[in-house]
């Protein structure tokens, strides 16, 4: 079991030790120091504290043979064959470390009457692109999904597997990792390969304002999810040999719990990812009647309403609308964001916008911190005034003479 | 019928930082509470209690402090609690968790219907729910929007599938994942803050599991490992502007034209 050994020796100030921990595990006991049970073995308080004073003594585990799995492999997230966007952009991710790690690409695709769709999969430079088609299949189910997913990579053995954060893959892939009783992180913000071909994952962590660099070092394949519009979409590519191989599995595993009465198509409200301008708002709003000067501003902008989690909380904002981890990334032209403070996980859900303008009244408000054009100042001054001046430019510019 | 509520306590908010310059950590007293969204998942299952008169027990992981949300858990209705705690859980990622947690499940009167938030808002990983439901090898469905219906063999409910509302007839047991569209969570009862208070916490450890191996556990039990944390990259060719809101907003607009938005 690894655990921290403490040297007491080593600690001269046991008041400041118990500082280095942000979970509070570091207690002081009958004047000695002692480690809780809250403790996240996160190797802090080593990296951090007094030299020698903690040691994290662990126990090694067996090594698998990582030779024996290569490639990278790419989820292909659909509904009736309509391909979700987030795959061609994880295809190009996989192009990508690919290339650096000598494997080819995979795309893993399940469905009924999909041959089309693997067969477009084609041009966009994957190699194999391996096809389950079964009437069972037809609409998503967990079990003969997580089934199929299973049976795919036991056979074809990547490295690498890459899923799209949408609802469905986050659903499938957890499911299936832990069938595997391999490693999972979700939402990655970035990723690369080593040439050992260990998988460098990127994610905001332990809900603060800290990111934390992830590896599955003795377990393969290495899961991760990653959300719609993080990586750009790549060019096509047609790759010579490139081919559909289709794969069978026993009919038994392709049975579900699940009966599916209906599926309705939401109304077709906009999805904020598409949204071109973004007005963000925050906590800075005091009543849920002043969100109308932010729909007034992007209204004037033609752009659109979202908002941080704690308005989604308090039922001011449709869920649908929220930035951030626990909602939706976007990487619009513009995003005001207005009383937002700004944590990780928001800043994570916007950071690639082409322009942010962050207003704030905190002026060490992290947001700033992701902001080209940081506005220290009160949304209930600034936003009236930008929206009597854009107002006034919009007059001026209709008496423009032609 | 029989419920169980998986629930987490976290950071009160996102208070842990790393100072820029000396690397190490700040930290103004970082303050617990229940997971948002596990109220939603108690709500739930109180909505269920309400139509099947089910008993729901909730069940955390965590360090002894984590009783806390249990005794809230039990102003707001649940029944009975029980606290997965043990030295050997610490350092824990997804899959270890899970386990853990489905290795505890196993030790509760066979349940139902097992409901969890969608997510935390520490980790915030959504993955929990679904590696439960693996370990378990029950059907699960994420992302609950509705309970439509509760019968003895089966639960229905409507799921957000991102572009589609779905709706499925879910065999029991099964696990589901619920968010904030399942209605305004209950808030603790002062009457129940009274009745449950000198209630007992059973804690369960390894020891207490079906699978008493460590190596499953904790951070043996862990495939990912954090190699690093750091800091989130600071944009250096930024503007500021404070002062006076007319100048700002001038320059606001100014800046709105040379970008063709107006």
């Amino acid at each position: 079991m690894p655990e921290i050994k403490i040297d007491q020796s080593k600690i001269l100030n046991i008041v400041e030790v118990q500082k280095l921990c942000p979970f509070g595990s570091i207690e002081v006991k009958d004047g000695k120091v002692t480690i809780n049970e809250s403790c996240k073995l996160c190797r802090i308080c080593v990296i951090k504290g007094p030299k020698g004073a903690f040691e994290l003594v662990e126990t090694k585990k067996s090594k698998i043979d990582k030779e024996n799995w290569k490639g990278i492999a790419v989820y292909v997230d659909h509904f009736k064959g309509r391909i979700h966007p987030v795959t061609f952009e994880l295809i190009g991710k996989a192009r990508e470390m690919a290339q650096k790690a000598n494997f080819p690409v995979y795309a893993f695709i399940c469905g009924h009457n999909i041959q089309k769709s693997a067969e477009t999969l084609l041009s966009w430079g994957v190699d194999k692109v391996y096809c389950y088609d079964y009437k069972e299949l037809e609409l998503f189910k967990i079990e003969p999904y997580a089934n199929v997913f299973c049976d795919f990579v036991s056979k074809v053995r990547p490295s690498v597997v890459l899923v799209g954060g949408t609802n469905l893959g986050r659903s499938l892939a957890p499911r299936v990792a832990a069938t595997i009783k391999t490693g999972l992180t979700a939402d990655c913000t970035l990723l690369d390969i080593q040439t050992n071909s260990d998988l460098d994952q990127i994610r905001p962590a332990f809900g603060g304002n800290i990111m934390a660099h992830i590896r599955t070092p003795e377990h393969r394949p290495q899961f991760a999810t990653v959300r719609y519009k993080v990586f750009p979409t790549p060019e096509k590519l047609k790759k010579d040999g490139a081919q559909v191989i289709s794969c069978s599995i026993q009919r038994d595993k392709l049975i579900s719990k699940i009966n599916i009465i209906s599926i309705k198509q939401k109304p077709k409200t906009l999805n904020i990812e598409e949204a071109e301008i973004i007005i963000a708002v925050g906590r800075g709003f005091k009543k849920k009647e002043d969100i109308a000067m932010a729909s007034e501003l992007a209204e004037l902008l033609g752009g659109h309403v979202a908002s941080s989690r704690p308005l989604i909380e308090s039922g001011w904002i449709d869920p649908h609308k929220q930035i951030g981890l626990s909602g939706r990334t976007v990487k619009p032209k513009l995003i005001i964001t207005c009383g937002i403070s700004g944590s990780i996980q928001f800043r994570s859900g916007m950071s690639n916008s082409d322009v942010i303008v962050a207003i704030n009244k905190d002026r060490n408000a992290p947001i700033f911190q992701v902001a080209h054009y940081a506005i220290v100042g009160d949304v209930y001054e600034i936003i009236p005034k930008l929206i009597e001046k854009i107002k006034l430019h919009k007059n001026m510019e209709g008496h423009a003479p032609s | 019928m029989n419920i169980v509520v998986c629930i987490k306590q976290v950071p009160n908010s996102s208070e842990v930082e790393i100072d820029p310059k000396t690397g190490t950590l700040k930290r103004d007293g970082v303050e617990a509470k229940i997971n948002p969204y596990d109220l939603y998942a108690i709500e739930t299952a109180m909505i269920i209690k309400e139509k099947t008169s089910a008993k729901v027990t909730a069940i955390t992981m965590g360090p002894p402090q984590a009783k806390e949300i249990l005794k809230e858990a039990m102003m707001m209705g649940i029944d009975d609690v029980v606290i997965l705690s043990d030295r050997k859980f610490a350092g824990a990622d997804v899959l270890a968790t899970a386990y853990a947690l489905s290795q505890g499940i196993t030790k509760l009167d066979s349940p139902d219907i097992i409901i969890c938030g969608k997510q935390t808002t520490d980790g915030d990983t959504a993955q929990i729910g679904p590696e439960v439901a693996a370990f378990l090898n029950i059907p699960h469905a994420a992302y609950v929007s509705q309970i439509i219906d509760v019968k003895d063999k089966s639960i229905t409910v409507e799921c957000d599938m991102d572009e589609t509302i779905q709706t499925y007839e879910i065999e029991l047991p099964c696990l589901i994942t619920v968010g904030v569209e399942i209605g305004q969570p209950r808030l603790p009862s002062f009457r129940l803050k009274i009745k449950t208070k000198d209630k007992n916490i059973d804690t369960f450890t390894m020891n207490d599991f079906p699978d008493k191996n460590e190596n499953n556990y904790g951070l043996n039990g862990s495939p990912t490992q954090v190699i690093k944390i750091f800091p989130p990259e600071v944009r250096s060719e930024r503007e500021t502007w404070e002062g006076d809101a007319d100048t700002i907003t001038d320059r606001l607009v100014t800046k709105l034209i040379e970008f063709k938005i107006l």
